[in-house]
């Protein structure tokens, strides 16, 4: 069934679309990601405009985070605070990626800025994540003692501003966590992502939080960047498109659900295993697509904007 | 009837040519509504005349339908630091969003060059292109570019002998519209031409335009950006706490 959105300004199968939603709210169940790191490049391979892919995925991880926090909120595992103080570096981040996104977008570069972005984080983040569970493994098949977790933040301990966050058990300067919400927005903004992927190591090894607060403080401020950013790219790009978000959306909630279940029965090194080779190969067709001579060298964009 | 057909006829006569276009389509309008997934538009008509056949070259029919025009910028990759990037661009003045020319013989035998300049039939003369930035070179390549891409969408269509003339009076032909097609006016161009001279021309208007809920949506995010970006987080929370309420639900049962 065709379904002609009116944003994108293109036709495309439903079932594609609902199905899009479906795998990636699975992986996205199992791995506790929010999955807008694979919907965005999926949905430029399926001839969606980048930047209407953007601005709907920021729209769609609002729906998905809402959903994860509501559990988190029941299980107390979300700092108010801490999330707080992130929100506001990520607002500020989310404005700039926008003024960002649409500087770039003037300049013809935008196609890149967020292709580049890509490749890089999902290179470092899937690289990491591959090397650190491949370890882990290791470990368990050698039956050594886990590593001692280095408790270290020297330089972070003596900024000023200090804060007492109570469900995390801190008490550190507010400067680190808001440049982290600062740096996370702009990708936000830019990538059509929650920066979730990003914002959990950030997290745990700079902030330097209790693992168990970790993904519902970070889904608490997705929330509200996500929502921040899908509002500035509606009034000022007109590139949220409400079809292609609902359907995305409704297949996203049920293959959640699904997934959430099917990472239950498997181990945690297994799945972060999978996840790790999962984002290193859409970084690889990423990073293709960059180097490889592309088959039309020319592209057609309207002139003024849009 | 008869006698009001001959009034008519009469009134027309002196200021009509030799060779006339009575014009019919199968549809006035094209809307494009949630599950459009493309159109065919039917274009038939005849040759209205006074005296008989002339002798000579026969009658070739030329249809042309042209979307609303827009200016473009066309940007060109090239290899910098190992990665394709958009280096060079030009602006084309005004491209049609969508041109179709459908004609009763090959292009060439039914239209001459000097005729095609004064009417603007062609596709590459149908695109206007006049202020490239000298320090691009080439800049022809980037126009020929904009066709190949819009060919290949099926957005710009040149199809040689596909209009069917029976006894040089009736003519019929289709074309194929896209999914991906732009609003606005269509701009529907009917020649009869007789040795490539155009000897009648014949204009009327296809309208392309969302309806129903397409409209709604994208009249919506144009004039009310604030409130149709607040609409879309509405409905996407409230999908998200539907979406966990039910599974609560499930799980309980």
């Amino acid at each position: 069934m065709m379904i002609y959105l009116p944003i994108a300004e293109v036709s495309v199968n439903a079932f594609v679309l609902l199905g899009l939603g479906g795998i990636v709210g699975v992986l996205s169940g199992m791995f506790g990601v929010g999955g807008g790191f694979l919907m965005t490049p999926l949905l430029f391979f399926i001839g969606i405009p980048p930047a209407v892919a953007v601005a709907t995925e920021a729209n769609q991880i609002v729906a998905s985070s809402f959903s994860g926090v509501l559990a988190h909120l029941k299980r107390k595992t979300v700092d108010l605070k801490m999330g707080s103080v992130l929100l506001v570096g990520g607002l500020t981040g989310a404005a700039l990626g926008v003024v960002l996104f649409n500087y770039l977008k003037a300049l013809g570069q935008v196609d890149l800025l967020v292709r580049l972005c890509y490749v890089v984080f999902l290179g470092v983040v899937g690289g990491l994540m591959f090397i650190e569970s491949l370890n882990a493994i290791r470990r368990a098949k050698g039956n050594a003692a886990p590593p001692k977790r280095r408790r270290q933040r020297g330089w972070i301990s003596k900024l000023p501003l200090k804060m007492r966050f109570h469900t995390s058990g801190l008490y550190i300067s507010a400067i680190p966590p808001v440049i982290v919400g600062v740096f996370v927005g702009i990708l936000a903004a830019i990538m059509g992502v929650g920066g979730g992927f990003i914002m959990v190591p950030a997290m745990i090894y700079i902030l330097g939080m209790p693992t168990k607060v970790v993904v519902g403080t970070s889904l608490f401020q997705i929330i509200f960047v996500t929502a921040f950013t899908t509002l500035l790219h509606a009034t000022t790009n007109y590139t949220v498109d409400m079809v292609l978000a609902v359907l995305l959306l409704v297949g996203g909630v049920i293959g959640a659900q699904i997934g959430a279940r099917i990472g239950v029965k498997m181990k945690a090194e297994q799945l972060r295993i999978l996840l790790a080779l999962m984002v290193l190969v859409v970084c690889g067709k990423l990073a293709l697509d960059l180097l490889l001579q592309p088959g039309e060298l020319y592209s057609i964009g309207l002139a003024g904007g849009h | 009837m008869r006698a009001l057909l001959a009034c008519v006829l009469i009134f027309l006569a002196p200021l009509a040519r030799a060779e006339d276009v009575v014009l019919g389509l199968s549809q006035k309008s094209v809307s494009i509504t949630t599950n459009f997934d493309g159109s065919e538009i039917l274009i038939f008509g005849a040759v209205k005349r006074d005296a008989a056949i002339p002798v000579g070259p026969p009658l070739e029919v030329i249809i042309t339908v042209a979307g609303p025009a827009q200016p473009l910028t066309v940007r060109r990759k090239e290899r910098r630091f190992g990665i394709w990037v958009n280096t060079d661009e030009i602006e084309v003045d005004s491209a049609p969003a969508f041109y179709a020319i459908a004609s009763s013989a090959p292009f060439s035998e039914a239209l001459s060059d000097t005729e095609d300049l004064r009417h603007q039939v062609s596709i590459s003369r149908a695109i206007r292109s006049v202020g490239a930035p000298m320090q691009v070179e080439n800049a022809a390549a980037f126009v020929s570019a904009v066709i190949r891409i819009r060919k290949e969408n099926g957005l710009y269509q040149l199809r040689e002998n596909s209009i069917e003339v029976t006894e040089q009076t009736l003519f019929k032909t289709s074309i194929a519209m896209p999914a991906n097609l732009t609003e606005g006016a269509y701009d529907t161009r009917i020649f009869l031409t007789r040795g490539g001279e155009v000897v009648s021309k014949f204009d009327t208007v296809i309208e392309v335009r969302k309806v129903g809920l397409e409209r709604f949506l994208y009249n919506l995010s144009r004039q009310q950006p604030l409130v149709y970006g607040l609409l879309s987080l509405a409905i996407a929370i409230f999908a998200g706490w539907g979406a966990s309420a039910a599974f609560r639900i499930f799980q309980r049962s």
